[in-house]
């Protein structure tokens, strides 16, 4: 039996008992299916990387014909890390939603809709045949909304949900267009079409095509300005949703555009300027945007833009060194944006689970009201720390080396060609190296006023520390995280298979092999970074351990009564920052003024927005309503109108031809004359 | 010997402070301590007992001591003249940049972790402010990827040379940035003043209001080490090839020295800026920085 059959029967197999085991059960019958599926899937996947690549053909009917399954290394290495994030979702997932007990049909559909939303993302991955495609990519549409209004009595919650149902299938609307244009010129359903259309036809013309993929791709991915679902979908999902979401989910988009660059011949030079471009406006304006955030998961929605952004960067970096026929901007760009999916999968992920424990902690998502938790909860605060510092893109974490391998692309490519190209690169390289030291003003914002001083808001229940079966998938996550800032030439050792698919047609270029050994440098220098931050810790505990140490209050500058309330809060760490971008944001600031004589007490409520979801969706938004009015009395709630709206339509349906016919006679009884 | 350049840093940075305040005292007409009073005072320092604030964390505890060795790591990567420096790689000044993040980050969350309104205050210009100088010194150091095609430090400064009048100046204005980073990255004169005794309009020294005893050396030490790193980096521009040790460990020092005394001529003699200004003023080293790029090009006549 061939393995898509396998995994289908899985896939149902384990449906079917997630729906029927008691509510206890359900969530860990659902990590088993995701687990079991994983292996399979994984299986493969290591097999294509140990150069057996998988290829069969389903037959799907009258309708599908044969949809075929195949599964080369780029696929491979999404669905690793695909497998991994949904391996490590379930697990936290099976315990976070513990709380919801009672809620026996809600989990059930949660759990179920984990499970084949497991099995659309493998199907997206292998399957290359457009009607197919379609398919599955609506399956994990529709999965995703179900999983992200989880909790629908809440208005804010479904209202995300519609939104992001909204924004996916306007996405599925571009991609069928596409499909749709090759399938009329081409009459076939299969991938491969695509290919031999776009080598047929003009440059322009297979740009025009790529445009409509990246579109569509493009509001999977949440480029800007293609981003507004994901700041609403993020915050109303639980939080292991929201975890893979981000971590995974956007990134189908990702995979999309890296695969429609395979498949698209055209030229690289355009696209990789455009993908250039749109990424670099992608990762600041997120970033921008995330660092006036006070919800601890809409601040992280915001940073995912970013990295999207910072893979985008990697990908029209790439796209750019295969139109120049230079091999080391090819890898370097692919490299480090393949890398960074991976990278952002896992600290994102973390991020959430961490933000996610955090809630359930404290029942709330504002920043504002948290402080103070790294005693009570010190592995959630320290995992977050580990992500908080990956995501900056600080070594000794795995964020680091990615975001070096497109710097070094950068820098490379900068002495390469002509003028535009160098303007470009700085632009490009501009645009990173503000994402990094904004993501560090943010982060150092978010871990700081969460986890460290004191509680700034009483809590309700009693704050403590997550059990060990919530701790264990963090820390999988945040081992792997580690891992990959300390051995990273091994890691880049492992996407040589998918990035040869990129990099083939190129010349061997010798500075590609050299660069690994760059990365081993990396190494060196990350370990002695770690074994020096060590050695000096030591030593200071050597040398304090005989000296006089107490403790007492923070030093309050001689203030003598301190409460949590003196502490700098997260809108304060930001306001010199949020002053300078003023021109940029959109700040709704509400100010009550200070009058009489005794004046009552004074508060300034500042509500982020963004300029872009306001000019772009809600200005177009608000006209058409306004049109719509117009034609509001047709809906006047009386049925026997509406079944004369039928007969007026079925009316004109059969007179419009007759009129046109009569019209055609008319007309050619005047050519006769 | 790629030791020669570490070995030269920690020795300058032994003196450093010490010349800044001795100009200084010298300047305004005072007798001032010696050379070798802040090297004292460290030591004391590091020989004392400490008080920690109740409401930190083992983050608190850390910061000082990551902080020092992401300094020393990127002091390994700073070469002397031809000769490497201990690490060395192609693209080697991101890694030195994110590795000085590092330490940044650390700082700043430790000053955030005291809960004191002051320290957050401080942390939180120190985070806006190192965001804005960042993209200065990476323009800078892409400029000279495009003039001499290499991206590592050694690289870029054993063959960098100046030949023409346009490169003299640019130059000339790469050094002036690289001063005006160091200065801002170890909060001096114009950007803060670290001898005001009013907590709202310091930067760094107030993110440090808590530390004490040993890990306040540290930090002491750190900014020594740091201030020679940046004078390392512009002594490099004057360390062209072909110069013997004789030669060029004398300039070497002389750079550093003059670097020191010139703080204390800009701290004598300027006011420090309003701190809303601050922004804008370091974000002009940016445009210098992107001069010095268009400066670059003309020189090597991409454009026309």
């Amino acid at each position: 039996m061939s393995f898509s059959n396998w995994i289908f029967l899985v896939t149902v197999l384990f449906l079917f008992l997630t729906i029927f085991v008691n509510e206890g059960w359900k969530g860990s019958m659902a990590a088993l299916g995701v687990l079991v599926n994983a292996g399979l899937s994984s299986f493969i996947a290591i097999k294509v990387f140990c150069g057996q690549p998988c290829q069969e053909n389903i037959y799907g009917g009258y309708i599908f014909g044969n949809i075929p399954v195949r599964v080369d290394a780029l696929a491979a290495w999404f669905i690793l890390l695909t497998n991994f994030t949904l391996l490590t979702g379930i697990l936290y997932g099976r315990r976070y939603m513990k709380q919801y007990k009672g809620q026996r049909a809600n989990l059930s559909l949660h759990f179920v809709s984990y499970i084949v939303i497991h099995f659309s993302m493998i199907g997206i991955f292998c399957v290359q045949n457009f009607l197919a495609f379609l398919c599955v990519w609506e399956m994990m549409a529709i999965c995703s909304f179900l999983l992200v209004i989880f909790e629908h009595h809440k208005i804010e919650t479904i209202k995300a949900g519609i939104n992001y149902l909204v924004q996916a299938h306007i996405g599925i609307v571009f991609l069928m267009i596409g499909f749709i244009w090759i399938h009329f010129h081409t009459g076939s359903y299969d991938f491969n079409a695509i290919t031999q259309y776009s080598s047929a036809v003009t440059h322009a013309v297979s740009f025009v095509l790529f445009s409509c993929f990246f579109i569509g791709f493009g509001i999977k991915a949440g480029f800007v300005p293609f981003h507004t679902w994901l700041p609403y979908a993020h915050p109303a999902a639980p939080a292991h949703i929201s975890g893979i979401m981000s971590g995974v989910i956007i990134k189908l988009g990702i995979f999309g555009i890296l695969r429609m660059l395979l498949l698209i011949k055209g030229n690289y030079l355009v696209m990789g300027y455009t993908v250039l471009i749109i990424s670099v406006i992608s990762g600041v304006y997120g970033v921008m945007l995330a660092i006036v955030q006070h919800n601890v998961k809409k601040l992280l929605a915001y940073h995912s833009i970013e990295n999207i952004g910072i893979i985008g960067i990697g990908i029209g970096l790439g796209a750019i060194g295969i139109g120049m026929h230079n091999s080391y901007l090819a890898f370097a760009g692919f490299a480090g944006a393949l890398l960074h999916t991976l990278n952002h999968s896992l600290f994102k992920s973390l991020l959430f689970y961490c933000a996610g424990t955090v809630y359930q902690a404290t029942h709330t998502m504002d920043i504002e009201h948290l402080g103070g938790l790294i005693r009570k909860m010190p592995h959630t605060a320290f995992l977050f720390l580990v992500a908080a510092l990956a995501i900056c893109g600080l070594p000794p974490f795995n964020g680091f080396i990615s975001e070096f391998l497109i710097y070094s692309g950068l820098f490379h490519a900068i002495h390469l060609d002509k003028l535009s190209l160098a303007m470009n690169m700085i632009v490009s390289i501009c645009g990173l190296v503000l994402i990094g030291g904004l993501a560090l003003l943010c982060f150092t914002k978010a871990f700081g006023v969460i986890f460290l001083g004191t509680e700034r808001h009483p809590h309700q229940a009693q704050v403590q520390e997550a059990e060990f079966s919530k701790l264990f998938p963090k820390y999988l996550v945040a081992v792997l995280i580690i891992l990959i800032g300390i051995v990273p030439q091994f890691f880049v050792g492992v996407i040589e298979k998918p990035l040869a698919l990129f990099t083939s047609g190129l010349p061997a270029d010798a500075s590609v092999s050299a660069f690994i050994s760059t990365l081993q440098k990396i190494s060196i220098s990350v370990a002695g970074l770690i074994l020096l931050s060590a050695l000096t810790f030591l030593v200071r505990k050597k040398i304090t351990a005989s000296k006089n140490i107490s403790s007492a209050p923070t030093w309050g500058c001689g203030y003598v009564a301190p409460t949590p309330k003196l502490q700098y809060t997260a809108n304060s760490f930001v306001r010199s920052y949020r002053k300078l971008v003023k021109p940029v944001l959109m700040m709704n600031k509400k100010e009550t003024e200070m009058k009489g004589i005794f004046p009552e007490p004074v508060h300034t409520v500042t509500h982020p927005y963004d300029r872009m979801e306001a000019l772009l969706i809600d200005t177009p938004i608000r006209y058409l309503k306004g049109f719509m009015r117009r034609f509001r009395f047709l809906q006047n709630g009386n049925p026997q109108f509406y079944i004369l709206y039928g007969v007026i339509f079925i009316f004109i349906a059969i007179v419009i031809p007759l009129l046109l016919n009569v019209a055609h006679y008319i007309i050619q009884l005047f050519k006769q004359i | 010997m790629p030791v020669t350049s570490l070995l030269l840093i920690i020795i300058t940075s032994l003196f450093f402070t010490g010349i800044i305040i001795r100009t200084k005292s010298i300047l305004s007409g005072r007798k001032g301590p010696g050379i070798f009073q802040p090297l004292k005072d460290i030591w004391r320092l590091f020989r004392k007992g400490a008080v920690y604030s109740k409401t930190t964390s083992f983050v608190f505890q850390v910061a000082p001591s990551v902080y020092f060795s992401s300094v020393l790591v990127a002091v390994l990567f700073i070469p002397f003249g031809d000769q490497r420096g201990l690490i060395s790689f192609n693209g080697d000044f991101v890694f030195f940049a994110y590795t000085l993040a590092l330490g940044k980050f650390f700082m700043i969350i430790s000053s955030l972790d005291t809960g004191s309104s002051f320290e957050g205050m401080g942390a939180s210009r120190e985070a806006l402010y190192s965001l804005l100088v960042e993209p200065a010194f990476f323009i800078l150091m892409g400029s000279f990827a495009l003039l001499t095609g290499h991206t590592s430090f050694f690289e870029i400064f054993s063959t960098l040379h100046f030949g023409s009048y346009i490169s003299y100046a640019v130059g000339t204005l790469a050094a002036f940035v690289i001063v005006i980073i160091a200065m801002v990255e170890n909060s001096r004169m114009p950007v803060d003043d670290p001898k005001t005794h009013l907590e709202l309009t310091m930067i760094h020294e107030v993110m440090i209001l808590d530390n004490s005893g040993f890990d306040l050396g540290l930090i002491f030490y750190t900014t020594n080490l740091k201030f020679a790193m940046y004078g390392a980096i512009i002594a490099n521009f004057f360390l062209t090839p072909g110069h013997e040790l004789y030669y060029s460990i004398p300039i070497f020092i002389a750079t550093q020295a003059l670097f020191a005394i010139g703080v204390g001529i800009i701290e004598s003699f300027m006011a420090r800026f309003r701190m809303n200004h601050n922004p804008q003023f370091i974000f002009t080293l940016t445009s210098i920085s992107l001069l010095i790029f268009l400066g670059v090009l003309l020189m090597l006549g991409k454009i026309i």
